[in-house]
Protein backbone atom coordinates (compact mmCIF):
# COMPACT_ATOMS: atom_id res chain seq x y z
CA UNK A 1 0.00 0.00 0.00
CA UNK A 2 2.87 2.37 0.49
CA UNK A 3 3.44 1.73 -2.93
CA UNK A 4 0.71 4.69 -3.60
CA UNK A 5 1.86 7.32 -1.64
CA UNK A 6 5.48 6.76 -3.00
CA UNK A 7 4.03 7.50 -6.49
CA UNK A 8 2.38 10.26 -5.02
CA UNK A 9 5.36 11.87 -3.35
CA UNK A 10 7.01 11.75 -6.79
CA UNK A 11 4.22 12.97 -9.14
CA UNK A 12 1.19 14.31 -6.63
CA UNK A 13 -0.39 14.98 -10.04
CA UNK A 14 -0.95 11.08 -10.68
CA UNK A 15 -4.15 10.05 -11.16
CA UNK A 16 -6.05 7.10 -8.91
CA UNK A 17 -6.64 5.42 -12.05
CA UNK A 18 -2.67 5.91 -13.56
CA UNK A 19 -1.80 4.75 -9.62
CA UNK A 20 -4.31 1.81 -9.85
CA UNK A 21 -2.85 0.22 -13.21
CA UNK A 22 0.66 1.38 -11.99
CA UNK A 23 0.71 -0.48 -8.62
CA UNK A 24 -2.09 -3.27 -9.70
CA UNK A 25 -3.90 -2.26 -6.98
CA UNK A 26 -7.78 -1.97 -7.36
CA UNK A 27 -9.17 1.47 -8.30
CA UNK A 28 -11.88 1.38 -5.72
CA UNK A 29 -8.85 1.13 -2.97
CA UNK A 30 -6.49 3.33 -4.10
CA UNK A 31 -9.03 5.79 -3.75
CA UNK A 32 -10.48 4.80 -0.47
CA UNK A 33 -6.55 4.74 0.75
CA UNK A 34 -6.09 7.82 -0.67
CA UNK A 35 -9.15 9.84 0.37
CA UNK A 36 -8.74 8.55 4.08
CA UNK A 37 -4.46 9.42 4.20
CA UNK A 38 -6.16 12.73 3.52
CA UNK A 39 -8.43 13.42 5.80
CA UNK A 40 -6.52 11.60 9.11
CA UNK A 41 -3.61 14.12 7.64
CA UNK A 42 -1.03 11.04 6.33
CA UNK A 43 -1.33 13.34 3.26
CA UNK A 44 -0.25 16.80 4.59
CA UNK A 45 -0.67 18.27 1.63
CA UNK A 46 -0.01 18.57 -2.10
CA UNK A 47 2.65 20.95 -3.24
CA UNK A 48 4.70 21.78 -6.46
CA UNK A 49 8.61 22.70 -5.88
CA UNK A 50 9.21 25.54 -8.22
CA UNK A 51 12.95 27.19 -8.76
CA UNK A 52 11.87 30.44 -7.76
CA UNK A 53 15.69 31.55 -9.45
CA UNK A 54 14.12 31.21 -12.97
CA UNK A 55 11.51 33.46 -12.04
CA UNK A 56 13.55 36.02 -10.89
CA UNK A 57 11.51 36.09 -7.65
CA UNK A 58 14.26 37.03 -4.79
CA UNK A 59 13.77 34.76 -1.62
CA UNK A 60 15.81 34.70 1.03
CA UNK A 61 16.65 31.54 3.48
CA UNK A 62 18.85 30.96 6.47
CA UNK A 63 19.00 28.24 8.79
CA UNK A 64 18.99 29.45 12.30
CA UNK A 65 20.94 27.47 14.91
CA UNK A 66 18.59 27.79 18.27
CA UNK A 67 19.71 26.56 21.38
CA UNK A 68 17.31 26.38 23.65
CA UNK A 69 16.57 25.32 27.69
CA UNK A 70 14.10 22.72 27.94
CA UNK A 71 11.40 22.88 30.18
CA UNK A 72 10.48 20.87 32.89
CA UNK A 73 7.37 17.79 31.31
CA UNK A 74 7.74 19.27 28.07
CA UNK A 75 11.02 18.98 27.31
CA UNK A 76 11.67 20.97 24.08
CA UNK A 77 7.84 20.68 22.42
CA UNK A 78 6.51 24.02 24.10
CA UNK A 79 9.43 26.07 23.24
CA UNK A 80 9.26 24.27 19.60
CA UNK A 81 5.59 25.27 19.43
CA UNK A 82 6.30 28.80 20.46
CA UNK A 83 8.65 29.13 17.31
CA UNK A 84 7.10 27.07 14.28
CA UNK A 85 4.23 29.33 14.95
CA UNK A 86 5.43 31.84 13.58
CA UNK A 87 4.97 31.85 9.50
CA UNK A 88 8.79 32.94 8.91
CA UNK A 89 9.65 29.69 10.44
CA UNK A 90 9.04 27.38 7.46
CA UNK A 91 10.48 24.46 8.57
CA UNK A 92 11.60 23.61 12.06
CA UNK A 93 13.42 19.92 13.35
CA UNK A 94 14.57 19.40 16.87
CA UNK A 95 18.44 17.56 16.32
CA UNK A 96 20.79 16.24 18.16
CA UNK A 97 24.18 17.47 18.38
CA UNK A 98 25.80 21.35 19.07
CA UNK A 99 22.33 22.77 19.42
CA UNK A 100 18.56 21.84 19.46
CA UNK A 101 16.64 23.45 17.30
CA UNK A 102 16.88 23.94 13.28
CA UNK A 103 14.98 26.82 12.14
CA UNK A 104 14.60 26.96 8.52
CA UNK A 105 13.87 31.26 8.13
CA UNK A 106 12.27 32.81 4.88
CA UNK A 107 11.91 36.34 4.14
CA UNK A 108 12.07 38.69 1.20
CA UNK A 109 15.24 40.77 2.36
CA UNK A 110 18.09 39.99 4.25
CA UNK A 111 16.88 42.71 6.61
CA UNK A 112 13.73 40.95 6.96
CA UNK A 113 14.89 37.52 7.96
CA UNK A 114 17.56 38.90 10.51
CA UNK A 115 14.97 41.10 12.05
CA UNK A 116 12.68 38.28 12.79
CA UNK A 117 15.76 36.54 14.20
CA UNK A 118 16.98 39.60 16.49
CA UNK A 119 13.47 40.35 16.85
CA UNK A 120 11.27 37.85 17.16
CA UNK A 121 13.25 34.77 17.99
CA UNK A 122 16.63 35.03 20.13
CA UNK A 123 14.30 37.29 22.55
CA UNK A 124 12.08 34.32 23.40
CA UNK A 125 12.14 32.89 26.67
CA UNK A 126 14.17 29.65 26.86
CA UNK A 127 16.34 30.70 23.79
CA UNK A 128 19.70 30.72 24.94
CA UNK A 129 21.42 31.65 21.70
CA UNK A 130 21.05 31.90 17.86
CA UNK A 131 23.53 31.19 15.35
CA UNK A 132 21.97 32.51 12.03
CA UNK A 133 23.07 31.18 8.58
CA UNK A 134 22.41 32.71 5.12
CA UNK A 135 21.19 30.13 2.15
CA UNK A 136 23.68 30.99 -0.78
CA UNK A 137 22.88 28.80 -3.58
CA UNK A 138 21.01 25.27 -3.64
CA UNK A 139 22.55 22.76 -5.86
CA UNK A 140 20.01 19.67 -4.66
CA UNK A 141 16.72 19.65 -3.11
CA UNK A 142 14.51 17.08 -1.85
CA UNK A 143 16.31 14.48 -3.99
CA UNK A 144 15.98 17.19 -7.11
CA UNK A 145 19.08 18.49 -8.71
CA UNK A 146 17.94 22.54 -9.41
CA UNK A 147 20.31 22.21 -12.63
CA UNK A 148 18.47 19.09 -13.45
CA UNK A 149 20.38 15.72 -14.61
CA UNK A 150 22.10 14.33 -17.07
CA UNK A 151 19.88 11.36 -18.36
CA UNK A 152 21.44 8.48 -20.31
CA UNK A 153 22.91 8.65 -23.68
CA UNK A 154 21.44 5.61 -25.21
CA UNK A 155 21.69 4.99 -28.83
CA UNK A 156 17.41 4.57 -30.47
CA UNK A 157 17.31 1.53 -31.56
CA UNK A 158 19.71 -1.67 -30.01
CA UNK A 159 18.50 -5.24 -30.32
CA UNK B 1 41.66 -13.61 -63.31
CA UNK B 2 38.98 -13.74 -61.06
CA UNK B 3 38.43 -11.72 -58.41
CA UNK B 4 38.73 -13.16 -54.59
CA UNK B 5 36.45 -13.13 -52.05
CA UNK B 6 37.28 -10.35 -49.21
CA UNK B 7 34.89 -11.87 -46.98
CA UNK B 8 34.99 -15.10 -45.31
CA UNK B 9 31.91 -17.22 -46.06
CA UNK B 10 31.15 -17.58 -42.56
CA UNK B 11 30.73 -14.00 -41.93
CA UNK B 12 28.84 -13.62 -45.54
CA UNK B 13 26.16 -16.08 -44.56
CA UNK B 14 25.47 -14.03 -41.64
CA UNK B 15 22.38 -11.57 -42.70
CA UNK B 16 22.89 -8.54 -42.23
CA UNK B 17 20.94 -7.01 -39.20
CA UNK B 18 17.04 -6.08 -40.15
CA UNK B 19 17.16 -2.97 -38.31
CA UNK B 20 20.10 -0.97 -38.96
CA UNK B 21 17.61 0.80 -41.05
CA UNK B 22 16.14 2.48 -38.87
CA UNK B 23 18.92 4.05 -37.30
CA UNK B 24 19.03 6.28 -40.41
CA UNK B 25 15.10 7.21 -40.19
CA UNK B 26 15.39 8.66 -36.69
CA UNK B 27 19.13 10.02 -37.72
CA UNK B 28 16.11 12.07 -39.84
CA UNK B 29 13.75 12.99 -37.57
CA UNK B 30 12.93 14.73 -34.77
CA UNK B 31 10.63 14.03 -31.84
CA UNK B 32 11.35 10.46 -31.48
CA UNK B 33 10.39 8.35 -28.47
CA UNK B 34 12.08 4.98 -28.94
CA UNK B 35 10.90 1.96 -27.47
CA UNK B 36 13.38 0.34 -29.41
CA UNK B 37 16.10 0.71 -26.56
CA UNK B 38 17.79 -2.58 -25.02
CA UNK B 39 18.87 -1.27 -22.02
CA UNK B 40 18.09 0.48 -18.35
CA UNK B 41 16.98 4.41 -18.64
CA UNK B 42 18.86 4.64 -15.23
CA UNK B 43 22.34 6.06 -15.08
CA UNK B 44 24.71 3.92 -13.30
CA UNK B 45 24.26 4.32 -9.92
CA UNK B 46 26.73 7.46 -8.41
CA UNK B 47 28.21 4.72 -5.49
CA UNK B 48 29.22 2.34 -8.83
CA UNK B 49 30.30 5.42 -10.88
CA UNK B 50 32.32 6.92 -7.93
CA UNK B 51 34.04 3.37 -7.53
CA UNK B 52 35.11 3.76 -11.29
CA UNK B 53 36.31 7.23 -10.85
CA UNK B 54 38.48 6.42 -7.65
CA UNK B 55 39.87 3.17 -8.93
CA UNK B 56 41.64 5.94 -12.02
CA UNK B 57 42.39 7.94 -9.60
CA UNK B 58 44.45 5.33 -7.61
CA UNK B 59 46.05 3.96 -10.99
CA UNK B 60 43.97 0.65 -11.51
CA UNK B 61 44.98 0.94 -15.34
CA UNK B 62 46.62 -2.51 -15.93
CA UNK B 63 45.55 -5.43 -17.03
CA UNK B 64 44.03 -8.13 -14.69
CA UNK B 65 44.09 -11.53 -14.30
CA UNK B 66 43.11 -13.30 -17.85
CA UNK B 67 39.98 -14.91 -15.30
CA UNK B 68 39.39 -11.24 -13.99
CA UNK B 69 39.99 -9.67 -10.80
CA UNK B 70 40.02 -12.46 -7.95
CA UNK B 71 38.25 -9.87 -5.53
CA UNK B 72 35.54 -9.50 -8.37
CA UNK B 73 35.41 -13.29 -8.71
CA UNK B 74 35.09 -14.19 -4.83
CA UNK B 75 32.50 -11.37 -5.03
CA UNK B 76 30.54 -12.72 -7.86
CA UNK B 77 30.95 -16.51 -6.28
CA UNK B 78 29.14 -14.84 -2.91
CA UNK B 79 26.27 -13.55 -5.24
CA UNK B 80 25.66 -16.55 -6.19
CA UNK B 81 25.97 -18.40 -3.01
CA UNK B 82 23.69 -16.31 -1.45
CA UNK B 83 21.15 -16.07 -4.49
CA UNK B 84 21.18 -19.36 -5.90
CA UNK B 85 22.85 -21.24 -2.90
CA UNK B 86 25.64 -22.50 -5.72
CA UNK B 87 29.16 -23.04 -4.95
CA UNK B 88 31.26 -21.87 -7.68
CA UNK B 89 34.95 -21.76 -7.00
CA UNK B 90 36.11 -18.30 -7.87
CA UNK B 91 39.46 -19.40 -8.71
CA UNK B 92 38.94 -21.72 -11.38
CA UNK B 93 34.72 -22.13 -11.76
CA UNK B 94 34.47 -17.95 -12.95
CA UNK B 95 35.42 -15.92 -15.58
CA UNK B 96 35.24 -12.49 -15.88
CA UNK B 97 33.57 -10.97 -19.37
CA UNK B 98 33.68 -8.47 -21.04
CA UNK B 99 29.45 -8.88 -21.22
CA UNK B 100 27.23 -11.54 -21.41
CA UNK B 101 27.66 -10.74 -24.95
CA UNK B 102 31.18 -12.25 -24.73
CA UNK B 103 30.14 -14.95 -22.78
CA UNK B 104 27.53 -16.36 -25.01
CA UNK B 105 30.29 -16.38 -27.95
CA UNK B 106 33.36 -17.91 -25.60
CA UNK B 107 30.55 -20.51 -24.21
CA UNK B 108 29.85 -21.70 -27.94
CA UNK B 109 32.85 -21.59 -29.44
CA UNK B 110 34.39 -23.66 -26.57
CA UNK B 111 31.84 -26.22 -26.96
CA UNK B 112 30.59 -26.57 -30.72
CA UNK B 113 32.30 -28.65 -33.17
CA UNK B 114 31.74 -28.11 -36.73
CA UNK B 115 28.17 -29.00 -37.64
CA UNK B 116 26.71 -29.38 -34.17
CA UNK B 117 23.22 -27.92 -33.49
CA UNK B 118 22.16 -25.94 -30.76
CA UNK B 119 18.90 -25.37 -29.73
CA UNK B 120 17.57 -22.18 -29.54
CA UNK B 121 14.10 -21.35 -28.30
CA UNK B 122 12.92 -18.74 -31.11
CA UNK B 123 12.28 -15.80 -30.66
CA UNK B 124 15.50 -15.04 -28.57
CA UNK B 125 18.25 -12.39 -28.33
CA UNK B 126 19.77 -11.71 -32.01
CA UNK B 127 23.75 -13.01 -31.11
CA UNK B 128 22.56 -16.73 -30.17
CA UNK B 129 22.43 -17.84 -33.88
CA UNK B 130 24.85 -15.68 -35.58
CA UNK B 131 27.40 -16.92 -32.69
CA UNK B 132 26.36 -20.12 -33.13
CA UNK B 133 27.11 -20.14 -36.39
CA UNK B 134 30.34 -17.85 -36.28
CA UNK B 135 31.56 -20.93 -34.14
CA UNK B 136 30.55 -23.19 -36.90
CA UNK B 137 27.47 -24.79 -35.34
CA UNK B 138 24.36 -24.99 -36.90
CA UNK B 139 21.41 -23.52 -34.99
CA UNK B 140 17.85 -25.16 -34.47
CA UNK B 141 14.86 -22.83 -33.54
CA UNK B 142 12.31 -24.56 -31.35
CA UNK B 143 9.07 -22.36 -31.61
CA UNK B 144 7.80 -20.81 -28.82
CA UNK B 145 4.20 -19.03 -28.80
CA UNK B 146 1.89 -16.65 -27.35
CA UNK B 147 -0.35 -19.38 -26.37
CA UNK B 148 2.67 -20.74 -23.94
CA UNK B 149 3.68 -17.09 -22.58
CA UNK B 150 6.27 -17.23 -25.42
CA UNK B 151 8.04 -20.81 -22.89
CA UNK B 152 9.75 -23.51 -24.78
CA UNK B 153 8.24 -26.33 -23.76
CA UNK B 154 11.03 -29.21 -23.11
CA UNK B 155 8.90 -31.42 -25.35
CA UNK B 156 9.98 -29.58 -28.22
CA UNK B 157 13.28 -29.84 -27.33
CA UNK B 158 13.22 -33.03 -26.70
CA UNK B 159 11.65 -33.53 -30.92
CA UNK B 160 14.78 -31.74 -32.08
CA UNK B 161 17.50 -33.24 -30.83
CA UNK B 162 19.65 -36.05 -32.40
CA UNK B 163 22.95 -37.28 -32.53
CA UNK B 164 24.73 -34.08 -33.91
CA UNK B 165 22.87 -32.21 -30.77
CA UNK B 166 25.48 -30.85 -28.44
CA UNK B 167 23.74 -27.45 -26.72
CA UNK B 168 20.18 -25.71 -25.60
CA UNK B 169 21.17 -22.33 -24.97
CA UNK B 170 17.99 -20.46 -23.19
CA UNK B 171 17.61 -17.02 -22.40
CA UNK B 172 15.18 -16.74 -19.49
CA UNK B 173 13.91 -13.65 -19.00
CA UNK B 174 14.07 -13.41 -22.22
CA UNK B 175 14.26 -10.66 -24.46
CA UNK B 176 12.83 -10.09 -26.54
CA UNK B 177 9.11 -11.51 -24.87
CA UNK B 178 10.09 -10.91 -21.34
CA UNK B 179 8.65 -14.45 -21.25
CA UNK B 180 10.50 -15.97 -17.66
CA UNK B 181 10.50 -19.88 -16.52
CA UNK B 182 9.22 -21.32 -13.45
CA UNK B 183 11.45 -24.11 -12.29
CA UNK B 184 8.53 -26.98 -12.89
CA UNK B 185 9.46 -26.33 -16.99
CA UNK B 186 12.87 -26.03 -16.19
CA UNK B 187 12.80 -29.38 -14.53
CA UNK B 188 11.67 -30.96 -17.58
CA UNK B 189 14.47 -28.98 -19.63
CA UNK B 190 16.88 -30.62 -16.96
CA UNK B 191 15.88 -34.22 -17.52
CA UNK B 192 15.80 -33.58 -21.42
CA UNK B 193 19.66 -32.09 -21.03
CA UNK B 194 20.24 -35.02 -18.65
CA UNK B 195 19.06 -38.11 -20.64
CA UNK B 196 20.72 -36.49 -23.94
CA UNK B 197 23.80 -35.51 -22.65
CA UNK B 198 23.72 -31.98 -23.54
CA UNK B 199 25.00 -29.03 -22.45
CA UNK B 200 22.37 -25.58 -21.13
CA UNK B 201 24.14 -22.49 -21.67
CA UNK B 202 21.59 -20.35 -19.94
CA UNK B 203 21.87 -16.30 -20.35
CA UNK B 204 20.43 -15.24 -17.09
CA UNK B 205 21.62 -11.51 -17.74
CA UNK B 206 17.80 -10.49 -16.35
CA UNK B 207 17.49 -12.51 -14.00
CA UNK B 208 17.22 -9.57 -11.27
CA UNK B 209 14.44 -8.24 -13.24
CA UNK B 210 10.99 -10.08 -12.49
CA UNK B 211 7.90 -9.16 -11.55
CA UNK B 212 6.13 -11.07 -8.54
CA UNK B 213 7.73 -14.58 -9.87
CA UNK B 214 11.03 -15.99 -8.75
CA UNK B 215 13.59 -16.79 -11.28
CA UNK B 216 14.92 -20.12 -11.11
CA UNK B 217 18.88 -20.42 -12.02
CA UNK B 218 19.33 -23.18 -13.99
CA UNK B 219 22.39 -24.67 -12.55
CA UNK B 220 20.53 -24.64 -9.53
CA UNK B 221 18.99 -27.26 -10.62
CA UNK B 222 19.39 -31.47 -9.05
CA UNK B 223 22.38 -32.68 -11.09
CA UNK B 224 22.50 -29.36 -13.82
CA UNK B 225 25.81 -27.15 -12.32
CA UNK B 226 28.01 -29.84 -13.96
CA UNK B 227 26.36 -29.75 -17.51
CA UNK B 228 25.17 -25.25 -17.43
CA UNK B 229 27.55 -22.64 -18.37
CA UNK B 230 25.87 -19.61 -16.63
CA UNK B 231 26.32 -16.56 -18.13
CA UNK B 232 25.58 -13.11 -15.83
CA UNK B 233 26.42 -9.69 -15.78
CA UNK B 234 25.70 -6.17 -14.40
CA UNK B 235 24.46 -4.54 -17.65
CA UNK B 236 20.61 -4.51 -16.31
CA UNK B 237 20.13 -4.92 -12.62
CA UNK B 238 23.07 -2.21 -12.26
CA UNK B 239 22.37 -0.34 -15.48
CA UNK B 240 26.04 -0.63 -16.27
CA UNK B 241 25.57 -1.78 -19.94
CA UNK B 242 28.49 0.15 -21.50
CA UNK B 243 30.75 -1.09 -18.76
CA UNK B 244 30.64 -4.10 -20.87
CA UNK B 245 30.69 -6.66 -17.89
CA UNK B 246 29.90 -10.02 -16.91
CA UNK B 247 30.84 -13.44 -16.09
CA UNK B 248 30.49 -17.44 -16.67
CA UNK B 249 30.48 -19.97 -14.25
CA UNK B 250 30.51 -23.34 -15.35
CA UNK B 251 32.95 -26.43 -14.67
CA UNK B 252 36.70 -25.97 -14.25
CA UNK B 253 37.11 -27.79 -17.84
CA UNK B 254 34.54 -25.50 -19.73
CA UNK B 255 35.91 -22.36 -17.55
CA UNK B 256 39.53 -23.08 -18.61
CA UNK B 257 38.58 -23.62 -22.49
CA UNK B 258 36.72 -20.48 -22.66
CA UNK B 259 39.31 -18.67 -20.93
CA UNK B 260 41.60 -20.16 -23.68
CA UNK B 261 39.81 -18.09 -26.11
CA UNK B 262 39.26 -14.84 -23.91
CA UNK B 263 43.08 -14.39 -23.01
CA UNK B 264 43.51 -14.26 -26.99
CA UNK B 265 40.84 -12.12 -28.07
CA UNK B 266 40.31 -10.22 -24.89
CA UNK B 267 43.13 -10.33 -22.28
CA UNK B 268 40.52 -9.24 -19.56
CA UNK B 269 37.96 -7.47 -19.21
CA UNK B 270 38.31 -3.29 -18.20
CA UNK B 271 39.99 -2.98 -14.75
CA UNK B 272 37.65 0.40 -14.09
CA UNK B 273 34.93 -1.80 -14.80
CA UNK B 274 35.59 -4.34 -12.47
CA UNK B 275 36.51 -2.33 -9.75
CA UNK B 276 32.74 -0.90 -10.13
CA UNK B 277 30.89 -4.34 -10.59
CA UNK B 278 32.75 -4.83 -6.85
CA UNK B 279 31.25 -1.95 -5.22
CA UNK B 280 27.81 -3.16 -7.33
CA UNK B 281 27.88 -6.42 -6.20
CA UNK B 282 28.79 -5.00 -2.49
CA UNK B 283 26.64 -2.19 -1.76
CA UNK B 284 24.32 -2.21 -4.97
CA UNK B 285 20.83 -4.18 -3.43
CA UNK B 286 18.83 -1.04 -2.53
CA UNK B 287 19.24 0.39 -5.93
CA UNK B 288 18.72 -2.83 -7.72
CA UNK B 289 15.32 -2.68 -5.77
CA UNK B 290 14.53 0.71 -6.56
CA UNK B 291 14.70 -0.05 -10.07
CA UNK B 292 12.92 -2.85 -10.34
CA UNK B 293 9.89 -1.16 -8.59
CA UNK B 294 10.03 1.26 -11.02
CA UNK B 295 9.89 -0.84 -14.02
CA UNK B 296 6.61 -2.73 -12.50
CA UNK B 297 4.96 -0.07 -12.97
CA UNK B 298 6.34 0.80 -16.64
CA UNK B 299 5.55 -2.87 -17.19
CA UNK B 300 1.95 -2.41 -15.72
CA UNK B 301 1.27 0.72 -18.06
CA UNK B 302 2.63 -0.80 -20.61
CA UNK B 303 0.74 -3.76 -20.71
CA UNK B 304 -2.47 -2.27 -20.06
CA UNK B 305 -2.03 0.61 -22.46
CA UNK B 306 -1.07 -2.15 -25.57
CA UNK B 307 -4.45 -4.09 -24.84
CA UNK B 308 -6.82 -0.99 -24.09
CA UNK B 309 -5.91 -0.14 -28.09
CA UNK B 310 -6.14 -3.23 -29.09
CA UNK B 311 -2.41 -4.87 -29.45
CA UNK B 312 -3.07 -8.20 -27.55
CA UNK B 313 -0.10 -8.06 -25.14
CA UNK B 314 0.50 -11.35 -22.53
CA UNK B 315 1.86 -10.66 -19.13
CA UNK B 316 5.70 -10.62 -19.53
CA UNK B 317 7.07 -11.17 -16.06
CA UNK B 318 10.99 -10.28 -17.02
CA UNK B 319 13.21 -8.08 -18.48
CA UNK B 320 11.86 -4.84 -19.65
CA UNK B 321 10.11 -5.91 -22.39
CA UNK B 322 6.82 -6.47 -24.07
CA UNK B 323 5.83 -8.38 -26.84
CA UNK B 324 2.38 -7.38 -28.31
CA UNK B 325 0.58 -9.06 -31.26
CA UNK B 326 0.29 -6.61 -34.63
CA UNK B 327 -1.79 -9.19 -36.31
CA UNK B 328 -4.91 -7.41 -35.79
CA UNK B 329 -3.46 -4.46 -38.20
CA UNK B 330 -2.87 -7.09 -40.68
CA UNK B 331 1.11 -5.38 -41.05
CA UNK B 332 4.10 -7.65 -41.24
CA UNK B 333 6.04 -6.72 -37.99
CA UNK B 334 8.75 -4.85 -40.41
CA UNK B 335 6.14 -3.03 -42.11
CA UNK B 336 4.39 -1.91 -38.91
CA UNK B 337 7.74 -0.82 -36.94
CA UNK B 338 8.38 1.36 -40.49
CA UNK B 339 5.24 3.08 -40.69
CA UNK B 340 5.04 3.51 -36.59
CA UNK B 341 8.17 5.44 -37.03
CA UNK B 342 7.53 7.17 -40.26
CA UNK B 343 3.92 7.89 -38.93
CA UNK B 344 3.96 8.67 -35.22
CA UNK B 345 7.33 8.95 -34.78
CA UNK B 346 7.06 5.93 -32.65
CA UNK B 347 10.59 3.77 -32.73
CA UNK B 348 9.88 -0.11 -31.87
CA UNK B 349 11.59 -3.53 -32.66
CA UNK B 350 10.25 -5.96 -35.71
CA UNK B 351 9.75 -9.24 -33.51
CA UNK B 352 11.08 -10.85 -37.01
CA UNK B 353 14.58 -9.27 -36.00
CA UNK B 354 14.48 -12.03 -32.98
CA UNK B 355 13.67 -15.10 -35.20
CA UNK B 356 10.44 -16.60 -37.32
CA UNK B 357 8.33 -16.59 -33.89
CA UNK B 358 8.41 -13.30 -33.63
CA UNK B 359 6.68 -12.42 -37.05
CA UNK B 360 3.32 -10.46 -36.23
CA UNK B 361 4.74 -9.19 -32.83
CA UNK B 362 6.76 -6.06 -32.17
CA UNK B 363 9.12 -5.37 -28.97
CA UNK B 364 8.53 -2.22 -27.12
CA UNK B 365 10.92 -2.11 -23.84
CA UNK B 366 9.61 0.22 -21.27
CA UNK B 367 13.06 1.56 -19.63
CA UNK B 368 12.06 4.68 -20.37
CA UNK B 369 10.15 7.54 -18.44
CA UNK B 370 6.46 7.16 -18.03
CA UNK B 371 5.43 10.43 -19.92
CA UNK B 372 7.35 8.99 -22.28
CA UNK B 373 5.33 6.03 -22.70
CA UNK B 374 2.23 7.40 -21.93
CA UNK B 375 2.55 9.66 -25.22
CA UNK B 376 4.10 6.80 -26.78
CA UNK B 377 0.69 4.74 -26.46
CA UNK B 378 -1.68 7.29 -27.32
CA UNK B 379 0.34 7.53 -31.03
CA UNK B 380 0.46 4.36 -31.35
CA UNK B 381 -3.17 4.08 -30.32
CA UNK B 382 -3.39 6.14 -33.06
CA UNK B 383 -2.07 4.57 -35.70
CA UNK B 384 -3.87 1.60 -34.45
CA UNK B 385 -6.92 3.05 -35.51
CA UNK B 386 -5.77 3.70 -38.80
CA UNK B 387 -4.41 0.90 -39.81
CA UNK B 388 -7.28 -1.92 -37.94
CA UNK B 389 -7.23 -4.35 -40.49
CA UNK B 390 -11.04 -4.77 -42.35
Amino acid sequence: MNEIFRILEQDARKTPEQIATMTGIPLAQVEETIKKAESDRTILKYKTMVNWDKLGEEQVWALAEVKVTPQRDVGFDAIAERIYRFPEARTVYLISGTYDLAVFVVGKTMHEVAGFVSEKLAPLEGVQGTVTHFLLKRYKEDGEIMDGEEGPKRVPIMP
Amino acid sequence: MKKRDLISKRVKDIPPSGIRRFFDIIASMDGVISLGVGEPDFVTPWHIREAGIYSLEKGYTSYTSNYGLLELREEIARYLKVRHNLDYDPERELLVTVGVSEGVDLALRAIVNPGDEVIIPDPSYVSYTSCTVLAGGVSVPVPTTIENDFKVKAQDIDKRINPRTKAILLGYPNNPTGAVMDREELLKVAEVAQRHSLIVISDEVYERLVYGVEHTCFASLPGMKERTILLGGFSKAYAMTGWRLGYAAATEEIIEAMMKIHQYTMMCAPTMAQMAAIKALKDGEAQVQEMVAEYNQRRRVMVKGLNDIGLTCFEPRGAFYTFPSIKSTGLSSDEFAERLLLEERVAVIPGSTFGQCGEGYVRCCYATSMAEIEEALERMGNFVKRHRAI
